[in-house]
């Protein structure tokens, strides 16, 4: 998970148009990096990472279309170039370097979670800062939804056994080569 | 430079992506870069065929299979010399080169040293890991000299290459060094590589998470933008580089010299062909 903070301002939104190119490319950008790493683990035969990654794919895409449709003509077309603030890349994707070949369940969801938890921070924080009262509703609003991600990604936690000590560990490890 | 701006059109990151899935190690710092290079190329604004992508040999040379831009997976070391060719052959193309370490900078250092002295409009990215990876982990160029493994035992003992101090001696245009982890970075740098005239070297290190993942899972926690600003003075960006800890990012050095320029070819008429024929 990053450790990288660039600034510590949430960005500066002057529209709601602005605010929902903001939180449109938030959610286009974690459904592309579901998908992105479902086919990693496809790759690497690891199906049941697979179906996982997969779903929240489905939902983060559910989310990106409610956010289309609620935003209607209001949307700026394209998306921001980055979120500087929370970090190198967008609150609710997944580090690309944080998954591993051999990850369990409860470490994909706890990736999950963790991104879901950074996405209600910086929405609370856009809402906490904002001055124009429409953006700071519907940033309000996003937050709570993501919120609800959070609890349902705790009640898919609560079904899963936690790490066994050395999930990581390859009884046939790559090694090196002559 | 050849951009052709494409009012009519705005493409997004995931236009430039193919139906082929990478295959690299889960949490290699590649998959980002391939994020990179796809958003650097939406910024761009360029349609995919007037895009072609040149690689060698090694992991990160995978990438032009993974675009839908136009692609050339050379051979090992050689990508630079077939981007020169195709560069020369097509200037209506923008024309990117990616490759690793070992691909770039052993097998290919000749041709990465005289990519940089003729300045063709080229962007070269190489993803350095430090590593040979595809061929199962043997040290590269820019490996560590004290880098202790059965098949280097106490290290090869050698002073790393150091990419960046050799693009400026040897007179690249424009020189960057990003960290896989900071894609919108990484395709700020590309952005910028491809918008200056003349031949770009961006480094970007790119995490083995199979072979050095002890080493470097922590890159992102050392990597730092550098201090100080980006300079047209090459006397100066040598400066910098004396100092230069390995983990700076962002842009070194942007000179203005003028691209190599083919002289223009005599114009053939292919119907000179059917008349020699009918005689």
């Amino acid at each position: 998970m990053t450790a990288v903070t660039q600034s510590n301002e949430p960005p500066k939104l002057d529209n709601i148009a602005e605010f929902f190119a903001q939180a449109l490319a938030i959610e286009v950008e974690a459904t592309e990096r579901y998908n992105l790493l479902a086919d990693q683990m496809e790759v690497h035969n690891n199906r049941e990472i697979a179906a996982i990654f997969r779903k929240m794919a489905v939902i983060e895409g559910e989310h990106r279309n409610e956010i289309a449709r609620r935003a209607g003509d209001a949307l700026v077309a394209g998306r921001p170039a980055s979120f500087s603030w929370i970090g190198p890349d967008g609150p609710e994707a997944i580090d690309c370097d944080d998954v591993h070949y051999l990850m369990t369940p409860h470490r994909a969801l706890m990736l999950a979670r963790f991104n879901e938890e950074r996405a209600v921070r910086y929405f609370e924080a856009i809402a906490a800062a904002a001055t124009d009262p429409q953006i700071a509703a519907f940033a309000a609003e996003m937050a709570a939804e993501e919120r609800d991600h959070v609890v349902w990604v705790d009640q898919w936690l609560e079904q899963i056994a936690p790490d066994e000590p050395g999930w990581d560990e390859d009884p046939d490890p790559p090694v090196h080569s002559e | 430079m050849n951009m052709i701006p494409n009012a009519a059109k705005a493409f997004t990151p995931a236009e430039y992506k193919s139906a082929v899935k990478p295959v690299w190690c889960p949490g290699c710092g590649d998959h980002s870069v391939l994020i990179s290079f796809q958003r650097a190329l939406a910024q761009l604004a360029l349609p995919p065929e007037q895009v072609a992508i040149v690689s060698g040999i090694g992991c990160s040379s995978r990438i032009p299979a993974y675009t839908n831009c136009y692609g050339f997976h050379g051979v090992h070391g050689r990508s630079l010399a077939l981007a020169s060719g195709l560069k020369v052959a097509r200037p209506d193309l923008t024309v990117l080169v990616a490759s690793g370490d070992g691909d770039g900078f052993s097998i290919g250092g000749n041709h990465f040293l005289h990519a940089c002295r003729r300045n063709i409009d080229l962007t070269y990215v190489v993803m350095d890991n430090r590593i040979y990876g595809m061929t199962k982990g043997q040290p590269s160029p820019t490996t560590e000299p004290d880098w202790d493994t059965a098949i280097s035992p106490g290290g090869t003992g050698l002073s790393p290459f150091n990419p960046l101090v050799i693009a400026l001696a040897s007179g690249a245009n424009f020189i960057a060094r990003g960290f896989s982890g900071d894609i919108a970075g990484c395709a700020k740098l590309i952005v910028e590589a491809v918008q200056t005239p003349g031949f770009s070297f961006v480094q970007i290190l790119s995490p083995c998470v199979t072979f050095r993942e002890d080493q470097q899972k922590g890159w992102k926690n050392v990597v730092h933008t550098a201090i100080v600003p980006e300079t047209d003075d090459p006397a100066r960006a040598a400066r910098r580089l004396m100092t230069d800890d390995g983990f700076n990012t962002g842009v070194l050095y942007r000179g203005n010299r003028a691209p190599y320029q083919p002289l223009p070819l005599a114009r053939f008429d292919p119907s000179h062909l059917e008349t020699e024929f009918a005689k």
